[in-house]
């Protein structure tokens, strides 16, 4: 063997482990930006907080309220919209997988619920009225007729009880199903009913109803919910092109008012920059969420319309109050929160964009009440708390998740608190899987940041011990399970108590709620303004 | 001859056993539960560790490897643990694209850098030989996806020449495949043509100073004619080693340009795949990704041995 072989093969080998070396650690520092970056409405913690069912209400129960099923208007046009996101989902089945990205596409638009929920209110939906019995156990719910799925069945109550009973089988592994572990029994009793017994009344139920759990499936047709997806929504699945787009189409038989657009294309731009640049140049119509408000400066002056509301992302700083652990103090906790300036906070990590909270409650929820004031500003007295607690100098760990308001705004969290005289040192974790691991699974943290965004979801976020947030004392749990087997009025009551006892205890922090941004071409119509559901409702979009 | 073919390919097949190890190690010390991400924040333990089963997480890692490889071995790297889609097609899908991006950028440095080195050479002691030259360095100096972003916008953004990104298969619509192409192939040839410019000028520089083609001048021919006829086979012999270098490194480089330009190829593949933690998807692209780096050498190993039979005599 001559040198110059010898050299060669010492060459290739070296070129095959470098290029293996580089090529995996190059793609795990890049995944960071790689992330599903959930902002206004796209579901952050993949869905952090979920109903388990012990909360909340569900308003409009009981009243047996009766649904329109509105007239079909003449059938739309022949045109595409285009509306661009980040987060691709990782598939059509969020019976197995979680992420935010899923329900966006899929409910409301290719699946429907037999309840549903407009502005804050749970009305109609596959459902046009429902009974709730005397002892609030029972619902009695009333289908419309003529419903048919995307592959020409009928809906019928029968694929109702399948579909209910599936949520509690082997079937659906995604966390979620859990939301509906009150259901004893469902029954089928003719083809319009539909009677659903629960095993203690349960205020959170009917709004449960309108969430992923509550999609209704054609009893036939869930074989392959991954790449065939049958539902009765405005709009029917055609084809996903990894990587870049998913595309839907109108469902000629659709029940309901026919959608303006014939063709909808979700793109999938997993960056900021790369999605605002496909505005600016025309690739696509609607922003469905701006991932930093600065980028709101590009499209000001008129070109475009420009859509500001609310969602259900309370942007929660959470403290690890195990024992042991320095935020187990009551003070020092307090003085986290006294030592926040929000206002100023949300003006710098966030363009001023979005609402002040007090607690886990946004203003869209019937619970809600101002508590903005529970811990005002007061760096003096911050630090009093800090020296009683004997906790001066304490270094805190704040570890946040690699998404845009969680990096923008730790900074921000880290220079208030060292202005009182803690030590924070920031790690930031790349989400989904470093952040779970290490903050989620293990609690291995002082301080993080995450968005919650799903709907009423006090009670998961804070109603249990073991999750990440700590807390779940059983004062709160009590309150929690009042709220949920009580009246509706005592729901309300006891959900206020809930929701200050949480402030008080400074259970967390709550940062700001997370604005709805939209960017849209400016003949565009039906875009909603705020996004309270899981889902991204194309049927309403239109062309002026 | 043979022999040293035949020496070359089994180099080849052990430093893919080599990098299989590796990348197999790699993924497993990673952070993060491929179920845990799946089911997501509100999943219970049980379920958690059930589907670890069923993606045979928890079988030894030496048979997890031979499985791996034996699928690999038949051009079958499995499915994925979220979507349940099948990687191979997947990855042959993405290869097209992101080769597409590769020959273009390949072709458009090439095109540049030869005559652009070569001219520098010969003009290495004029004025603008050395502007050109200085332009290189500069050139060499700027990272693609640098390159990409202020391409976006200065001809996309604002002067709406090109798409900010987005992929257009080449059949459905040839020009709207061009447009898109355009930017992502420059950012990506910007640095190799410049880097490659710079090898051409040193090769062609070094052939100057032979006496075979002084002779040539000095028989009359001007310079470029007497490059042409005699020494552009010799200038080649270290071109020809870059240019397989440069291919291995444009092929990474494309993982972050498909990320700046939205294109879905191999390395959006890659990075949205170790961010959901599919682990056989990353595994599976990491894999083509370094054949194809082992490959292109196995390749200019071979060249070597064909344009210079003082090599193969040895």
């Amino acid at each position: 063997m001559t040198a110059t072989s010898t050299l060669t093969r010492a060459r290739t080998l070296a070129a095959a482990a470098l290029a293996s070396t580089a090529l995996v650690a190059g793609c795990s520092a890049g995944s960071g930006t790689a992330e599903p970056t959930p902002t206004a409405g796209s579901g952050t913690g993949e869905g952090a907080g979920d109903g388990t069912g012990h909360t909340g209400s569900g308003a409009g129960d009981g009243d047996g309220s009766t649904g329109t099923d509105g007239g079909t208007t003449p059938g739309g046009s022949e045109e595409t919209v285009r509306v661009g996101l980040v987060a691709e989902p990782a598939s059509l089945d969020f019976t197995t997988s979680s992420g935010a990205a899923i329900p966006q596409v899929m409910m409301d638009n290719v699946y429907e619920t037999l309840v549903t929920i407009d502005e804050g209110e749970i009305v109609p939906g596959l459902a046009e009225s429902w009974e709730v019995s005397e002892d609030r156990t029972t619902y009695t719910f009333t289908l419309s007729d003529g419903v048919t799925f995307s592959n020409g069945s009928e809906f019928t109550a029968e694929d109702a009880k399948f579909s209910i009973e599936r949520v509690s089988t082997d079937a659906w592994t995604n966390g979620l199903a859990a939301k509906l572990d009150v259901v004893e029994s469902v029954e089928a009793p003719d083809d319009t009913t539909v009677v659903v017994t629960l095993s203690r009344p349960s205020n959170q139920f009917l709004f449960n109803l309108t969430t992923l759990v509550g999609a209704m499936f054609d009893s036939e047709g869930v074989h392959d919910l991954a790449n065939d997806p049958i539902g009765t929504g405005p709009y029917v699945f055609e084809s996903w092109d990894r990587g870049s787009m998913i595309t839907l189409t109108r469902h000629e038989d659709y029940h309901g008012d026919a959608p303006y657009f014939q063709t909808v294309e979700m793109r999938y731009f997993r960056d900021g920059n790369a999605l605002n640049n496909a505005m600016l140049t025309d690739a696509i119509d609607v922003v469905a969420t701006v991932q930093a408000p600065e980028a709101l400066m590009e499209f000001e002056g008129g070109a475009y319309q420009i859509i500001e509301g609310t969602t259900n992302g309370e942007i929660v700083l959470s403290m690890n109050q195990q024992e042991g652990n320095p935020l187990s103090d009551l003070r020092l906790r307090q003085a986290v929160r006294h030592a926040i300036d929000h206002q100023s906070l949300m003006d710098t990590c966030w363009a001023g964009k979005g609402v002040l909270i007090g607690s886990m409650v946004p203003p869209t929820d019937p619970w809600y009440e101002d508590r903005t004031g529970d811990y005002p500003f007061d760096q003096d007295r911050a630090r009093d708390l800090i020296e009683e607690a004997g906790a001066g100098g304490t270094t805190l760990r704040l570890r946040i998740p690699t998404l845009p308001y969680a990096v923008a705004c730790g900074t921000v969290v880290e220079s208030m608190l060292e202005e009182v005289g803690l030590d924070v040192t920031i790690d930031e974790l790349e989400f989904p899987s470093a952040w779970l691991e290490t903050v989620f699974t293990n609690k291995d943290y002082d301080l993080s940041i995450v968005s919650h965004v799903e709907g009423r979801d006090m009670a998961a976020v804070f109603g249990n011990p073991d999750y990440y947030t700590t807390y779940g004392t059983e004062d709160l749990q009590a309150l929690l399970e009042a709220a949920d087997s009580g009246s509706e009025e005592q729901e309300i009551t006891k959900m206020h108590e809930a929701a200050r006892l949480i402030s008080e205890d400074a259970a967390a922090d709550f940062l700001f709620l997370l604005p709805n941004l939209m960017v849209a071409e400016p003949d565009i119509t039906g875009l909603p303004e705020n996004i309270l559901a899981e889902s991204f409702p194309l049927a309403d979009l239109a062309r002026d | 001859m043979l022999l040293r073919l035949l020496n070359r390919a089994l180099v080849l097949v052990a430093s893919v056993l080599v990098a299989s190890v590796l990348v197999f190690g790699f993924m497993r010390v990673l952070p993060g539960d491929p179920a845990r991400i799946a089911l997501g924040i509100n999943a219970s333990e049980g379920a958690v560790t059930q589907l670890r089963e069923q993606f045979g997480l928890e079988r030894p890692v030496l048979v997890q490897y031979l499985d791996w490889m034996r699928g690999l071995l038949t051009l079958d790297p499995g499915v994925e643990f979220i979507s349940r889609a099948a990687i191979g097609p997947q990855i042959a899908d993405r290869l097209q694209v992101t080769l597409w991006l590769v020959a273009a950028s390949m072709v458009l440095a090439v095109l540049v850098a030869v005559p652009v080195g070569t001219w520098m050479a010969v003009r290495h002691r004029h004025a603008d030989g050395m502007v050109v030259s200085a332009l290189s360095q500069v050139g060499v100096a700027v990272p693609a996806f640098l390159a990409g972003i202020l391409l976006i916008s200065v001809f996309a953004v604002r002067l709406g020449w090109f798409p900010s990104g987005g992929w257009v298969v080449p059949a459905a619509d040839p020009l709207g495949f061009v447009r898109g192409l355009t930017l992502p192939a420059i950012s990506l040839a910007l640095v190799q043509a410049a880097v490659l410019a710079r090898y051409v000028r040193s090769a062609v520089l070094d052939v100057l100073r032979e006496d075979y083609l002084r002779t040539a001048r000095a028989k009359g021919l001007r310079p470029l004619p007497a490059l042409w006829r005699h020494g552009l086979r010799n200038a080649s012999v270290p071109v020809v080693t870059v240019l397989g270098l440069q291919l291995a490194t444009l092929f990474i480089g494309a993982v972050v340009i498909e990320r700046v330009f939205v294109i879905p190829g191999l390395g959006s593949l890659l990075l949205d795949s170790v961010a959901r933690r599919e682990l056989l998807t990353v595994q599976a692209v990491v894999m083509v990704l370094v054949v194809v780096v082992l490959v292109i050498n196995f390749i200019v190993d071979v060249l070597y041995l064909l344009i210079d039979p003082r090599l193969r005599a040895r």
